[in-house]
């Protein structure tokens, strides 16, 4: 009991000693200590993996009973208790389906675009702290690795829309492209107004520098509002959701995707919002800290709170235009990211 | 397949063909949009009706007069009231037949609730063309109740067959006045809940105001009636300008537009939703008792002659031209629909806008595509 509860709330303690205990009794047996730690790194990655695709699918479904009860509708309600096994038969019915590939498209970007949107959104929770020690790598450039991770999925979303040989499809990437590139850079002055506050681009450097202050959501809450609509324009959500406008463009990127190849975009999607609401929770509502609850609790619970936030924004908004997108972000989110910045350096500085 | 003038001919390298529908999430049906463009900016617009033709006009030439009331209905089957009226005020001119008091009464309420339903629905749709994906279920909700209400009355959901030739098949049922009073008394309050929702959403305005302007001589010269000419701040109403049946009792406003933007147009049809409430709201109050239906000849052989009547519908002007030789069947009719004549102006409005503007353009012009094919 006490050493579960030592884990739950101070996770990095018993785990480093079971690392160690277990090392002691590999050097006993002759191993190299190197082929241990790749077999940790292995466990630790597919549980991230399994906990976040298990995770995408609840949100999809979390999403779409919110959308329920903003339209005043119920949701899915059939399959399972309260249709909670909904998406799970979802996935099921996309795994089964044939997958169609359309005729003269380039093979090479059609088949490697789902990998390169759905891995790199997976691999960014590495440096993600989920509770007190609970890192899966806890690097010391983590912020800037999920910048550099995330901004890998632009070339995904281009190469689907390439290999499609479809027009919607083309449009959609070489929107996305503009969208993600241009919102990116007002994300990224906010992130930095985040480090200065900080001093450290190490996550859990980030959380620890909130503990015993306010949380960063105060100080910085232009910052936060700014980072919510840049996450969201990121991840290509209403009112930004116009690589996939379907009014427009049909299914945007994806028109030309179905079965196995679509799943990956849909849960990659998700995982992208989860990890968005993951990365503001962190940055500005305390990450994992809080009273009474154990640690990881606190972190979903703040993650869910951004998660409804943007959830509530897209069942609300209509779509914005291409050019507004552009608009908005060059003439008046990037000026405000920029006079965030500075006015914080001001401040720190004196 | 028909070609674009522009596919013709070789196109610049800078631009691009898009090919929009048939099959299109937005055309609303099986219109097909060839677009030119270069980048994201509409350089060249050729819609191709015809999809669904079905040859309506001459399938009438072989039925008798009272088998071709349903046909009108599936001309346009969000408002078919409006559409049956016409056909069946042509024979009914033709033949001379005075209607009884009660019936005319009880056509202007179901022609406003059918324009009721038909706005509900362009709302819902319009909603969807731009983005957003939650009017729909609020539009839905008492778009659904004047539904039930119109189904009591006339047994159809969607294509009605609501008028016979002379009056109504049968009376106006016991709980319609006492279901329509509980509808009218929130609906105004609703319609302000759909202004707050979509029509006066930031985004919105920004996305539709000084977008697809459509000026007074344009619209005029290209033949548009209903709420997109009124959009242009033109005040042509036919229960107005022309009044047909017992419209010229009623205290109503004939609602305009001042920039004939897309907004204009949006904002229009809300607001002629409430001043259809209020026209429904004093059918009911004076509503007289009496006869549905006139006294009508069991063969149905209207004297030679030809006849043209017009009405008012949720899209505009739909007149039917309509020549008899004294058979049981015409001898030729003639549709007038007020969509082909809306369409025609698309390109008009829509050239240097971008892609996104042509799907609201192309929604807020509520198009029907049965209508324009025929």
């Amino acid at each position: 009991m006490a050493l579960l509860k030592e884990l739950l709330y101070n996770s990095g303690k018993p785990l480093s000693e079971f690392s160690s205990w277990m090392h002691a009794i590999w050097a006993g047996w002759g191993m190299p200590g190197f082929l241990l730690d790749f077999i940790f790194q292995l466990v630790i990655v597919l549980a991230v993996t399994a906990v976040l695709v298990l995770n995408a699918l609840w949100i999809i479904y979390y999403d779409r009973k919110i959308s329920a009860l903003m339209q005043i509708r119920k949701g899915p309600n059939r399959v399972g208790p309260f249709g909670l096994l909904q998406t799970l038969a979802d996935t099921v019915k996309l795994l089964i389906k044939e997958d169609v590939n359309p005729k003269k498209i380039d093979i090479l970007s059609f088949w490697i675009a789902p990998l390169i949107i759905f891995i790199p959104t997976f691999a960014v929770f590495l440096v993600l702290p989920f509770g007190n020690g609970l890192v899966p790598a806890d690097l010391n450039i983590g912020i800037l690795y999920i910048i550099a991770i995330t901004g890998l999925s632009v070339i995904g979303i281009l190469a689907a829309g390439w290999g499609s040989n479809n027009k919607y499809s083309l449009i959609g990437g070489m929107r996305s492209a503009a969208q993600i590139v241009s919102y990116e850079i007002p994300m990224v002055l906010v992130i930095l107004a985040v480090v200065l506050m900080s001093g450290t681009m190490k996550m859990s450097g980030i959380v620890a520098a909130q503990s015993n202050r306010v949380w960063f959501v105060v100080p910085q809450f232009l910052g936060f509002i700014i980072f919510l609509i840049a996450g969201n324009a990121e991840v290509n959500r209403a009112p930004f959701d116009l690589p996939e406008a379907e009014s427009e463009l049909v299914a945007g990127f994806n028109t030309e995707y179905s079965a196995m190849k679509f799943a990956f975009f849909y849960l990659a999607e998700y995982t992208n919002l989860f990890l968005t609401s993951a990365v503001a929770a962190t940055l500005f509502l305390g990450g994992w800290q809080g009273p009474f609850l154990p640690p990881i609790v606190w972190f979903f619970i703040k993650t869910y709170f951004v998660i409804t936030i943007l959830c509530w924004i897209r069942w609300t908004f209509p779509r914005i235009r291409v050019d507004q997108l552009m608009e908005f972000s060059w003439k008046y989110l990037l000026p405000l990211a920029l006079l965030n910045l500075v006015v914080t350096a001001v401040i720190l500085k004196f | 397949m028909i070609k674009a003038p522009f596919e013709m001919e070789k196109i610049s390298d800078e631009e691009y063909i898009l090919n929009m529908g048939p099959q299109h999430p937005s055309t609303h049906g099986v219109l097909r949009i060839v677009l030119k463009l270069d980048g994201e900016v509409v350089t060249g617009l050729y819609p191709d009706v015809g999809y669904i033709h079905s040859s309506v006009e001459k399938m009438c030439e072989n039925k008798k007069f009272e088998m071709i009331t349903p046909y009108t209905d599936r001309l346009d089957y969000l408002s078919a009231v409006n559409y049956n009226w016409a056909y069946v005020a042509a024979v009914e001119k033709l033949m001379g037949i005075q209607l009884p008091e009660r019936a005319e009464y009880m056509r202007v309420m179901l022609a406003e609730l059918n324009r009721i339903m038909s706005h509900l629905l362009w709302y819902s749709a319009f909603g969807m063309d731009v983005g957003a994906l939650t009017p729909i279920f609020y539009a839905f909700r008492e778009r659904e109740e004047v539904i039930d209400m119109v189904e009591g009355m006339t047994g159809g959901r969607l294509t009605h067959h609501a008028f016979r030739i002379g009056g109504f098949k049968n009376d106006l049922q016991k709980d319609f006045l006492s279901r329509l009073e509980k509808f009218l008394a929130k609906f105004e309050d609703r319609i302000c809940e759909y202004e707050a929702l979509l029509i006066n959403n930031v985004i919105l305005t920004a996305r539709t105001k000084g977008v697809g302007v459509l000026d007074k001589d344009t619209a005029i010269n290209y033949g548009v009636t209903g709420p997109v000419l009124r959009g242009s701040g033109c005040a042509i109403d036919l229960r107005k300008n022309a009044p047909y049946s017992v419209y010229s009792k009623f205290d109503f406003r004939v609602c305009t537009g001042k920039n004939g933007d897309t907004w204009d147009r949006l904002k229009l049809r809300m607001d002629e939703m409430r001043e259809s409430a209020k026209i429904l709201k004093q059918a009911a109050a004076m509503l007289p008792a009496g006869e549905f239906c006139a006294k009508v000849p069991r063969v149905i052989k209207p004297a030679p002659g030809e006849v043209y009547t017009k009405v008012e519908s949720a899209r505009g002007e739909f007149g039917v031209y309509m020549v008899s030789d004294g058979t049981e069947k015409p001898y030729r009719i003639k549709f007038r629909s007020p969509s082909f004549s809306n369409l025609s102006v698309l390109k008009e409005i829509t050239i240097g806008s971008k892609i996104a503007d042509v799907v609201a353009i192309m929604g807020s012009l509520d198009l029907v595509i049965p209508e324009i094919d025929r």
